[in-house]
C-alpha cells in the first residue's frame, strides 16, 4: 500500500511538473535561435540606429537641407563649423543630406519590397494552388521574364514617364517580384498536399479562404527571409538608377544621388563619396546579416 | 537531348518577340517625342522629320514596319546620332561591351569558383571566414562605389592604370609593354566582376559543402583517392550545377552593371548608347540595343540549359 501511495505521489509530482513546462512553438524556437545569432542581432541594433538617425538626425543639425553655407563650401567634416559630415560644392550640409537621403533610400527599399511582395505572393500562391496547366503557363511566363535584363525596362519606364518617386516604387516592385512568386509557389505546392488542407476543404472552405487562412500562414518563413534580402537589393537598384541620373528628383535626395555626386568630386572632396557610401554599405551588411540569421532560424533543413 | 535543345530554342523566339513588342509599345505610348526639345524647329520641319522616321503613321503601322525591318536585321537610323544607323552604332559599342562583359564573367567564374571551393574545404576556419567576409563586402559595396575608389587609388594616386580612357597609359603599360593593350580594361572588368565574384563564391561554397556530404564522396575517399582528385574530379561536377543555373541571372547583372561601369570609365560601349538613347527618346537606338542584349541573355540561358542537360542526369531522363 505504502509503495502504491508513494508511486502515485511521485506520479502526481511529475504531472505537476509537466504542467509547468510550456511547449515551445515553432516561432518561439526560431526567435530563440535568432537571438543567439550575434551577427544578426548586431544587424538589427545597427539598423534600428540608422532608422532612428534617418528620422531624428536632420533636425539635430543647425542647418536644413535648403541652407547654402557660403562661408563653408566643400569643407571637410569638422565639429567647429557644425558641419559634422562636411559640406558639398554648393555649401549644403552633408550630415543633413545623408540622413534625408537615408529616409528616401529606406522608404524606397520598403515600399518597392511591399509592391513585389503583394504581386509575388498573389501570383505564386495562385499558380501553386491551382496547379496543372495554369501553373505551368504562369511559371513559364516567370521563366521568360527571369531571363531578361529587367533593369532596362525600369530605365525605359523611368526615362519615358518621367522621374516620379511613385513610379520608381512601382517600376522596381513590378520587376523584383519574380523570385518571390517562385518561392511562394514552391511552398504552396508542398503545403497543399498536407492533411489539414484536405480537412479544410472537407469542412467546406472555398479556395480563397484556404489560400488566405491555411496556405499563406504556412509559407511565411521563406517569404520573410527573402523580404529581408529584397529590401537591400531594391535600395541598391534605386541607387543604381540615381547614379545614372534617373532616380529621385530634387529636392529629394537619396544615397544613390549623393554617391553619384560624390564620385565626381572624389579627388577634391572624398568625404562626399565615402560618407554616403559607408552608410549604404553598413545598411546592406545589416540586412544581409539579418537575412542570414532569419534563414538559419527559420529553415528547418540546416539546423 | 536534341529534342530538348529544339524545345528550348523554340521558346527563345516568342521570348524575343515579347521583348521587342513590350519595349516598342513602352517607348511609343508615352507622351512626348524625340523632337520635343528642339523648340526652334518649324512645325513643317518637325512634320518632315517625323515622316522620315515613320513617326507620323499610326502606331500599329509603325510596329508592323519595325518588326519587318528587324526581321531583316535592319534596326533603322538613329535619331540622336544623325547620319548613323543603329547597326553602325552597335558595331562600335558591341565589341567594347562584349570584351568587358565576357572578361568579367570569366574572371568572376574562376575567382569566385576557386574562392568558394577553398572556403568549403576549410569550413569554419579563419580562411573560410575571411573569404566569406570579403564576399559579403563585395555584395554590400556596389560597383559604382568600388569603381571611383579604384580609379582614385590605382589611377590618380598610384598612377598604375589609365583612368577613363582607352589609351594605354600609366605605370603598368610602361613597365610591361605586352600588357599595354588590356590596361584600359583592367579596372572596369574587376569592378564589374566583384559583386559576381562575391555571389559565386557564396554559391560555390554552399554547393560544395552540400556535395562533400554525399555518400559517393565518402566512397571515393574510402577508395583512398587524394583530396585533389576527390574535389576536382568527383565533387566539382555535381557542385557546379547550382553555379551553372545562376549564370543566366549573372549575365543579366553583368549587362546591367556594365551600363554604370561604361559610364564611370567612359568606355564607348552599348550601355552608354543605351542611356543616351533612352534620355533623348532615340526609339530605334534603344530598341536595337534591347534586342541585342535580350538575344545575348537568351542565348546564354540556352547554353546554360544545355549544359544542365549534359551535367545533370536527372534532366536527361525527362
Amino acid at each position: 500500500m505504502a509503495l502504491l501511495a508513494a508511486q502515485r505521489e511521485s506520479q502526481e509530482a511529475l504531472m505537476a511538473e509537466a504542467a509547468n513546462i510550456k511547449g515551445r512553438s515553432l516561432w518561439e524556437d526560431a526567435a530563440r535561435r535568432f537571438r543567439a545569432n550575434k551577427a544578426a542581432m548586431a544587424g538589427v541594433i545597427v539598423l534600428v540606429l540608422i532608422t532612428m538617425c534617418a528620422i531624428v538626425a536632420p533636425s539635430l543639425s543647425a542647418y536644413t537641407i535648403d541652407d547654402l553655407d557660403w562661408m563653408n563650401i566643400g569643407t571637410p567634416p569638422s565639429l567647429e563649423t557644425g558641419h559634422w559630415f562636411g559640406t558639398d560644392d554648393t555649401g549644403k550640409d552633408l550630415f543633413v543630406l545623408t540622413w534625408m537621403g537615408a529616409r528616401v533610400s529606406l522608404i524606397i527599399g520598403v515600399m518597392t519590397t511591399a509592391v513585389a511582395l503583394s504581386i509575388g505572393v498573389i501570383y505564386g500562391a495562385t499558380a501553386g494552388y491551382v496547379g496543372g496547366r495554369t501553373d505551368n503557363a504562369m511559371m513559364r511566363f516567370v521563366d521568360v521574364l527571369y531571363a531578361l535584363p529587367l533593369l532596362f525596362f525600369i530605365i525605359i519606364l523611368v526615362t519615358v514617364f518621367g522621374r516620379n518617386i511613385y513610379l520608381v516604387f512601382l517600376a522596381i516592385g513590378c520587376v523584383e517580384w519574380l523570385t518571390m512568386a517562385r518561392i511562394v509557389r514552391g511552398q504552396t505546392l508542398s503545403v497543399k498536399q498536407k492533411e489539414f488542407i484536405e480537412a479544410a476543404r472537407a469542412s467546406g472552405a472555398g479556395p480563397t479562404s484556404i489560400i488566405g487562412r491555411h496556405v499563406l500562414p504556412n509559407v511565411i518563413g521563406p517569404v520573410i527571409v527573402y523580404v529581408t534580402l529584397l529590401v537591400p537589393t531594391n535600395i541598391l537598384v534605386e541607387s543604381y538608377l540615381s547614379f545614372l541620373g534617373l532616380g529621385v528628383k530634387e529636392p529629394l535626395t537619396s544615397w544613390g544621388v549623393l554617391i553619384s555626386r560624390g564620385a565626381n568630386s572624389i579627388e577634391s572632396a572624398p568625404w562626399l563619396l565615402l560618407i554616403p557610401a559607408t552608410c549604404l554599405a553598413i545598411t546592406m551588411f545589416c540586412f544581409n546579416f539579418i537575412g542570414d540569421g532569419l534563414r538559419d532560424a527559420l529553415d528547418p533543413k540546416d539546423r | 537531348m536534341t529534342s530538348y535543345a529544339l524545345r528550348r530554342l523554340a521558346l527563345a523566339a516568342p521570348t524575343l518577340f515579347l521583348i521587342v513588342t513590350l519595349s516598342f509599345f513602352l517607348m511609343h505610348l508615352a507622351p512626348g517625342g524625340p523632337f520635343d526639345a528642339e523648340a526652334s524647329l518649324e512645325p513643317e520641319v518637325i512634320a518632315n522629320l517625323e515622316a522620315a522616321y515613320d513617326l507620323d503613321k499610326p502606331i500599329i503601322v509603325q510596329y508592323g514596319l519595325y518588326l519587318g525591318k528587324v526581321a531583316r536585321g535592319d534596326f533603322g537610323p538613329s535619331i540622336v546620332y544623325i547620319d548613323r544607323t543603329v547597326t553602325e552604332l552597335l558595331e562600335i559599342g558591341l565589341p567594347v561591351s562584349l570584351k568587358l562583359g565576357l572578361s568579367a564573367m570569366i574572371l568572376a567564374l574562376t575567382v569566385g569558383g576557386i574562392l568558394g571551393v577553398i572556403a568549403a574545404l576549410r569550413r569554419n576556419s579563419s580562411t573560410d571566414y575571411a573569404v566569406m567576409g570579403v564576399a559579403m563586402t563585395g555584395i554590400a559595396v556596389p560597383s559604382f562605389v568600388m569603381a571611383p575608389l579604384m580609379s582614385l587609388l590605382f589611377g590618380v594616386i598610384l598612377k598604375i592604370l589609365p583612368v577613363a580612357s582607352l589609351e594605354p597609359r600609366g605605370g603598368l603599360a610602361e613597365a610591361v609593354p605586352f600588357l599595354a593593350p588590356i590596361t584600359p580594361y583592367i579596372m572596369p572588368v574587376i569592378a564589374l566582376a566583384l559583386p559576381q565574384i562575391a555571389i559565386l563564391a557564396r554559391l560555390t561554397r554552399g554547393a560544395m559543402i552540400e556535395t562533400l556530404r554525399q555518400n559517393y564522396i565518402r566512397t571515393a575517399r574510402a577508395k583512398g583517392l587524394t583530396q585533389g582528385n576527390v574535389v576536382w574530379a568527383h565533387a566539382l561536377k555535381s557542385a557546379s550545377l547550382p553555379v551553372i543555373s545562376y549564370l543566366g541571372p549573372a549575365a543579366a547583372s553583368i549587362i546591367t552593371g556594365s551600363v554604370v561601369i561604361e559610364q564611370i570609365f567612359q568606355l564607348p560601349g552599348m550601355g552608354r548608347f543605351f542611356i543616351q538613347g533612352a534620355i533623348n527618346r532615340d526609339y530605334p537606338l534603344v530598341l536595337g540595343i534591347v534586342v541585342v542584349y535580350a538575344l545575348a541573355v537568351i542565348l546564354l540561358n540556352l547554353i546554360v540549359d544545355l549544359m544542365y542537360g549534359l551535367l545533370d542526369p536527372k534532366v536527361k531522363v525527362e
